[in-house]
């Protein structure tokens, strides 16, 4: 017994330790990657202020929705459509979120049917300030829009400051977006 | 006459036709497709816009061929398509800080393969020349001796 102990000191531990090591590094490499959603990925257009445009309004086509709304408060900019069923997934947590007044939610009808998504409001309730007919979708690529619904956190000076992609869960609301809403609010201009 | 005016008609119509795919000038359209070969689709991430029948992927193709024939160059093609949706666009992405562990990583552990490989064949060869000291000798008569027993 003494004499095998004796051996594997003489061999060295290092031998042995190394690939363990490298496994397990490898491993939690690998584990983290299991958790990360790839579809995710970030927006170059945080930090910037929002882009340029000029849309008709979804309940009034004759009046206009540009990027100058955004100024002076903070607002969220929510991409949707009649067409998406994740929308009406997270329908009621915005539905949630406006009727507390927590924050305007302004809305982007990305490559929408206008009469369609005049219904799908009237049906599900309507938690949108205004709403902006993009249906074209070229505004939904000035703003790098890529998978309906995706939401937008913009600050007092419009000035993106978050992009949310897919569902907005009651979760996101509790633990990003109302912290950073909070946070954006006490800003001063 | 007439005859011939509608023949010459009929062949300008097919040539129209031919022409017509690209709708684009020949110089264009061979940077259209290689432009397109270069841009990822957020939506399948593993197709480029050329490949992808996903509905953004056709709205950028749109989008490229409006911008060539405007008279756009190449980057600044790749650079519209970057500022809106981020390097992840480009199937190369660029050499900066954040991306030489992408582009040098590789390299990197063919060099630390390398030196595993070279300080393990030296070890065999200097192993394989030297015979066995006194001591070790020793030690392994008194091992041996010791199963003996």
């Amino acid at each position: 017994m003494s004499s095998r102990l004796r051996l594997f000191r003489d061999v060295g531990m290092s031998k042995y330790l190394l690939p363990v090591i490298l496994f397990f590094v490898l491993t939690s490499f690998l584990f983290v990657g299991l958790y990360r959603d790839p579809t995710e990925v970030s927006s170059p257009l945080v930090g910037k202020p929002v882009p340029q445009f000029s849309l008709p309004r979804l309940d009034n086509s004759e009046a206009l929705f540009s990027e100058r709304e955004f100024l002076g408060k903070v607002s969220l900019l929510n991409v949707w459509a009649s067409w998406c069923v994740a929308c009406l997934e997270e329908h009621p947590v915005l539905s949630e979120l406006a009727n507390r007044n927590a924050i305007i939610i302004y809305g982007l009808n990305y490559k929408d049917d206008v009469t369609k998504a005049r219904q799908y409001l009237v049906k599900h309730g309507n938690p949108y300030l205004v709403n902006a007919v993009d249906a074209s979708g070229r505004v939904g690529i000035e703003w790098g829009v890529y998978g309906v619904p995706e939401t937008f956190v913009v600050d007092k000076k419009g000035v993106i400051r978050y992009k949310h992609i897919g569902v907005v869960t009651q979760q996101d609301v509790d633990e990003k977006l109302l912290p950073l809403i909070g946070q954006l609010q006490s800003e001063v201009l | 006459m007439r005859k011939a005016f509608c023949l010459i008609a009929f062949f300008l119509l097919c040539f129209a036709a031919l022409a017509q795919p690209g709708g684009m000038a020949p110089e264009h359209e061979k940077r259209y497709y290689s432009l397109l070969d270069e841009l990822r689709c957020l939506v399948c991430q593993n197709q480029t816009i050329a490949e992808s029948d996903a509905e953004l992927a056709k709205d950028l193709r749109v989008e490229v061929r409006k911008m060539l024939q405007a008279g756009a160059t190449d980057s600044e093609i790749t650079e519209f398509m970057v500022s809106r949706y981020g390097d992840f666009v480009l199937y190369r992405p660029p050499v900066k800080p954040r991306t030489w562990l992408l582009w040098f990583g590789p390299l990197i552990f063919l060099v630390i393969a390398l030196m595993v490989l070279s300080r393990l064949l030296g070890k065999q060869k200097r192993a394989g020349s030297t015979a066995l000291t006194e001591d070790e000798q020793a030690k392994v008569d008194s091992i041996l001796s010791r199963t003996e027993e």
